[in-house]
């Protein structure tokens, strides 16, 4: 081998003295990304404040990325913005170990996947019944308590669920916004957003404590009336207190609803916005819906699992629109990518918003199109390492199989019953960027009428 | 047709045995899947094709014995 420097991977032009990047993050991460990979290609590194954060794109790059194991490059330290929300000593300050056990999640395997399509379905049906025969609706607000119900009737049990309302969803979602990008700073900092989420946390765990008290004096639940909160309150130390105090019962329900919450209901949001863009795409969808619901309108797992129309539009809303822009870890060693270092300590970051937009692997990237999938063109399939809305490799979301089926079976029961329409000018819907978790900003209204029969 | 899992893809769904039980088998507290039969016989072929489809993290690579087949 030669003696020689290996070349440094370039710095995006743009960094502030005070911070270098790190506003443009806060306020702009699509800018941010979109003119790193044009000035320096499939590797570039931007400044977060003092630590260098290298951004791969591209197949061979992002193979690399989501075949590292956790070794090599860590998630574990790479969300500090997360540990507020969740609480000390859950999910991402676990060992590896425990949080392979816990990405392990019995409930997200196939062979529950049909009782929680039953579950949604229920749950769903339930909130469209107070519809009446026409509206309107803020879809991110109304996805957002949805799958309040769904993941926590799906994953808690819905004994739980009977307990939740509005309130819940809507701190739910203060908590969400709580992750600006200043916290890979400082988690902690004076600001409006860190407060609100603090304030959140300790009122969930207040309604979490009511539920758990009333439990505690209605006596021990039948067996075949158990839900999660109760196997957790009958694990007792010796003295017969509660293993788990309501903070940290609170925490484990809000990591376990967490990533599965903000990404469909926001997918859910953008799939209804594209659709009506979109009317081919739309008509296909609602055809071939009520085709297969012709004889039953069971939602059932085996009438979920073929809709092509469906699953493309699906799959060409999360291309667009993936919930998370950037996925990070910490390098725990000095590695080498397509010939350039990347030194231990340093932050290592594949974007899905990048990588799906990369028009030698989807031609026309910014047209919604979701023949892409059909037909064999299949350009998710083909493009394993860049078709990324769900990451890739060891840790691709472990919630895919969910939260596909999950919006199936809302959209089965949603659009054959209402015609929807936009209530706002197209070009007003928009994603709100200012958080490590985007949503939509807000109103993102729309309009439903009930079909004719 | 020889069967191999990338242990790099599979996080253990348990899709492929739903399909094919006869050839994968999620063991307990594995987070892998263990493939029963690397070479099955063409009665099991469309359920493993069906695996291999409806794996949700694409982990399963079939390869055709020399059959001209792909």
């Amino acid at each position: 081998m030669m003696e020689h420097q290996t070349p440094t991977i370039p710095m995006v032009s743009g960094a502030r003295p005070d911070g270098g990047h790190l506003e443009e993050l806060r306020t702009d991460p699509i800018g941010l990304l979109e003119r790193l990979r044009a000035e320096c290609g499939d590797l570039g590194r931007f400044d977060l404040a003092g630590r260098d954060v290298t951004v791969l794109s591209g197949a061979g790059p992002n193979e690399f990325f989501f075949r590292a194991p956790e070794e090599v490059l860590d998630q574990a330290e790479a969300y500090p913005f997360m540990t507020p929300v969740f609480g000390e000593g859950v999910v991402f300050d676990a060992s590896p170990e425990r949080r392979r056990e816990m990405l392990h999640n019995q409930a997200l395997r196939d062979k529950f996947m049909r009782g929680h399509a039953a579950t949604i379905a229920r749950e769903v049906t339930e909130m469209v019944a107070g519809w009446g025969e026409e509206g309107e609706i803020d879809l991110l607000d109304w996805f957002a308590e949805l799958t309040i119900y769904t993941s926590s009737s799906c994953l808690i049990g819905r004994k739980f669920r009977l307990e939740l309302d509005r309130r819940f969803a809507d701190l739910y979602h203060d908590l969400e916004q709580g992750t600006d990008a200043l916290a890979f700073v400082d988690p902690y900092a004076p600001i409006p957003s860190f407060a609100k989420r603090d304030e959140s946390r300790l009122a969930l765990v207040a309604l979490v404590q009511g539920i758990m008290d009333r439990r505690e004096s209605a006596g021990v639940p039948a067996e075949d009336d158990r839900d999660l909160l109760d196997v957790l309150m009958s694990i007792r130390s010796d003295d017969g207190s509660l293993r788990f105090t309501a903070d940290e019962v609170t925490g484990i329900f809000i990591s376990m609803m967490f990533a599965g919450h903000h990404t469909t209901s926001t997918t859910a949001s953008w799939m209804v916005i594209e659709l009506l863009r979109h009317e081919v795409a739309m008509d296909a969808v609602v055809d071939e819906l009520r085709g297969l619901f012709e004889d039953s309108d069971d939602v059932s797992y085996q009438a979920l699992r073929a809709m092509p129309q469906m699953e493309a539009a699906l799959k060409e809303t999360l291309r667009m629109h993936p919930p998370l822009i950037l996925l990070l870890r910490v390098a725990k060693e000095d590695l080498e990518v397509e010939g350039r270092r990347i030194a231990a300590g340093e932050m290592v970051g594949a974007s899905p918003w990048i990588s799906n937009r990369i028009a030698a692997d989807f031609p026309h990237p910014d047209r919604f199109d979701p023949s892409r999938y059909l037909d064999g063109r299949e350009e998710d399939r083909a493009n394993p390492w860049t078709w990324i809305p769900f990451g890739a490799g060891r840790h691709r979301c472990v919630g895919a199989a969910f939260a596909l089926m999950q919006l199936k079976a809302i959209f089965s029961v949603v659009l054959p019953a209402y015609e929807l329409t936009l209530a706002q000018p197209p070009e007003t819907y928009r994603a709100d960027m200012s958080k490590m978790v985007i949503q939509l900003q807000q109103p993102v209204r729309v309009r439903y009428r009930r079909r004719g029969a | 047709m020889r069967i191999h899992i990338d242990p790099d893809l599979c996080q253990a769904h348990g899709v492929c045995e739903s399909e094919a039980p006869e050839v994968f088998v999620v063991e307990k507290g594995s987070d892998v899947v263990t493939v029963r039969d690397p070479a099955p016989g063409p009665a099991q072929r469309s359920a493993v094709l069906a695996a291999v489809e409806y794996c949700p993290t694409r982990a399963i690579i079939i390869e055709d014995d020399d059959e001209g087949g792909t």
